[in-house]
């Protein structure tokens, strides 16, 4: 128990050192902010793949429609941040627009995005997850869509103009903070009986059935929490900078975009969703190169990399394992797992 | 309490449409004992079997497990009753090791609950290592315990049909259906699944039922023998009753 205090006192204060270094700089050297924003991307985006591999690679259950759960989370976060920041910073004696009072607000904004997009993971879920078979993929693909024209018809949050009075409070501590959380969360689920009865639904739902798992109640706990982090995300990339929350930003090609992580990191694997999620974040900026000669060209030569490595590797990156630290030791002294 | 039978069905009929596959079978399985069911092909075992484990829901009649009426039930409710069963196709997890399979199915009996499992509490912990030492323990019984951290389906046909028994045992039953589990196995390695299945009964004290094609099998070990045909019982005996009576033979081989 002291060890576990240590490593998240470590962790929230590696976290803390970097978001100074982040804001204010180090001596003279200062962050690029276009690197700045490409990092934080990471982060979100690391906190979406992940949340969607739990209910698509641990579950097996094929949900199309994570930026629904970010759209509902991401609007609440914000809504809530608007109407009610100040006066919660006020409480502690900060502003919204100061660091310290931006983090604070951060949190009951976070929670209230979570509890949202769960709220609507439960309600999407308990009815399509009683079904055996791919209907969570229409319904999570049908329930996106509506929130979306949903938000695109209501003026409060600036309908199809976007969320243009969203403050930005998140900051480098938070977004992290959020991944490390998610992934902990997700492990912590894969190795637990919860986790296997997971594993057990996607490998076979009659035997598991059989076996006194009940199938519907797991599923439908995963995608809930599949849902809540996915909303997390939302209320972390909506409050990034200014006006990101705008019906645009947040329709299909977005979840199919986070699917693509997950499929190339290696469906299953949490470290392989890590991986997808920086790899895709960075791929098509590092290609903008390519743009100056040919516009469009990136997109291109981006499409044209994942189509050869579902062709070389369909199983993605990293397959269905995990990457552990064992893998940088030299062969013979790795020990022996099996 | 305990000298009831353990499972009863009484004028268990499914229909599906207008095919009647089991036609008001009655049923008593005694404590302990080792009840054998038996058919040609097409007969209904099958399904007698899907309707005992809650896959189908009886059209009528009404099961009784333990003093608990089940007919209703769901599949995983009827397993944490006590009743666990194999498939007749064996239905592993695939993608699992030996050990992650026996451990999967102990899911039931776990105390821990998911926020447990999130913040990884010491209780959920030590639960974990006892979960993995009783599935251990299981393995040893069935001797697969050296292929603990194999691919399941990396065993051989006669191991995988064990397995699968010891699966089912993890979740702790009373009464374990065993669906066709000689199919597809050799004369040696079916007589060594006769002797464990016995050895089951009389250590393990459970309640086993049967179902099954091959003669050898039910004859050799168990006390009860029921036979159905066209969804109906048309004998029910001992081994050596049932060799003689005459219904079960032209069942078998044929009418004249």
């Amino acid at each position: 128990m002291a060890r576990k205090l240590l490593l998240i006192t470590a962790t929230v204060a590696a976290l803390a050192a970097l978001n100074y270094i982040f804001e204010y700089g180090l001596g003279d050297f200062q962050i690029n902010p276009y690197y700045a924003r490409i990092i934080n991307l990471i982060g979100i985006n690391i906190t979406l793949a992940v949340s969607l591999n739990l209910i698509n690679g641990l579950a097996g259950q094929f949900s199309i429609g994570h930026a629904g759960f970010m759209a509902v989370g991401g609007y609440t976060a914000a809504y809530l941040t608007v109407n009610a920041g100040s006066s919660i910073a006020a409480a502690f004696g900060a502003s919204v627009t100061d660091p310290i009072g931006a983090s604070i607000v951060m949190v009951p904004s976070l929670l209230a995005g979570a509890a949202a997009a769960a709220l609507a993971g439960l309600v999407v879920g308990i009815p399509s997850l009683r079904l055996k078979g791919d209907y969570l993929a229409i319904v999570t693909l049908g329930f996106s869509e509506i929130i979306r024209v949903i938000i695109l018809n209501i003026p409060a949050v600036g309908g199809a103009t976007g969320y243009t009075d969203a403050i930005p409070i998140t900051n480098f501590f938070w977004i992290f903070s959020m991944a490390v959380l998610t992934i902990v969360i997700t492990r912590n689920i894969a190795v637990s009986t919860f986790g296997r009865a997971l594993f057990a639904i996607r490998s076979d739902e009659i035997a598991a059935e059989a076996m006194g798992i009940n199938t519907t109640h797991n599923k439908v706990m995963a995608f809930v929490i599949s849902a809540g982090l996915a909303g997390v995300a939302g209320g972390l990339s909506g409050q990034l900078f200014a006006n990101p929350l705008s019906p645009q930003n947040l329709n299909f090609v977005r979840s199919i975009e986070v699917i693509v992580m997950i499929v190339l990191g290696g469906i299953g694997s949490i470290t392989g969703a890590v991986l997808g999620a920086t790899t895709l974040t960075i791929l098509p900026e590092a290609l903008r190169t390519f743009d100056q000669q040919f516009p469009g060209l990136r997109m291109v030569i981006y499409a044209l990399l994942l189509i050869l490595l579902m062709i070389f590797r369909p199983q993605g990156l990293l397959g269905r394992r995990e990457f552990t630290w064992a893998w940088l030791r030299p062969i013979r002294k790795r020990p022996v797992l099996e | 309490m305990s000298s009831a039978p353990l499972l009863v069905a009484r004028n268990v009929t499914m229909r599906f449409g207008g095919l009647t596959a089991v036609k008001s079978l009655n049923m008593s399985i005694p404590r302990y004992s080792l009840h054998g069911l038996i058919g040609p092909n097409g007969a209904g075992k099958t399904t007698v079997f899907n309707v005992l484990t809650g896959v189908y829901d009886p059209t009528e009649g009404e099961i009784e497990f333990d003093g608990t009426h089940i007919e209703r039930k769901t599949p995983y409710e009827i397993t944490k009753l006590g009743a666990a069963r194999t498939f007749q196709n064996i239905r592993l997890f695939a993608d699992m090791t030996v050990l992650q399979n026996v451990m999967t199915a102990h899911h039931l009996r776990a105390r821990q609950r998911l926020v447990d499992a999130v913040i990884r509490t010491r209780a959920s912990q030590k639960e974990e290592r006892e979960t993995r030492e009783r599935a251990m323990e299981l393995l040893k019984i069935f001797n697969l315990d050296q292929f603990a951290d194999e691919p399941a389906t990396s065993l051989p046909y006669g191991s995988q049909r064990r397995l699968e028994i010891a699966r089912a045992l993890a979740t702790e039953p009373k009464l374990l259906l065993l669906d066709e589990p000689a199919a597809g196995m050799n004369p040696l390695e079916s007589r060594e699944l006769m002797r464990l299945i016995r050895w089951l009964r009389d250590e393990m004290k459970l309640t086993i039922l049967l179902v099954e094609h091959n003669m050898k099998v039910v004859m050799g070990i168990c006390e009860t023998i029921q036979v159905i045909d066209y969804g109906e019982q048309i004998a029910i005996g001992t081994p050596g009753e049932i060799q003689k009576n005459p219904k079960v033979i032209e069942a078998y081989l044929g009418g004249g």
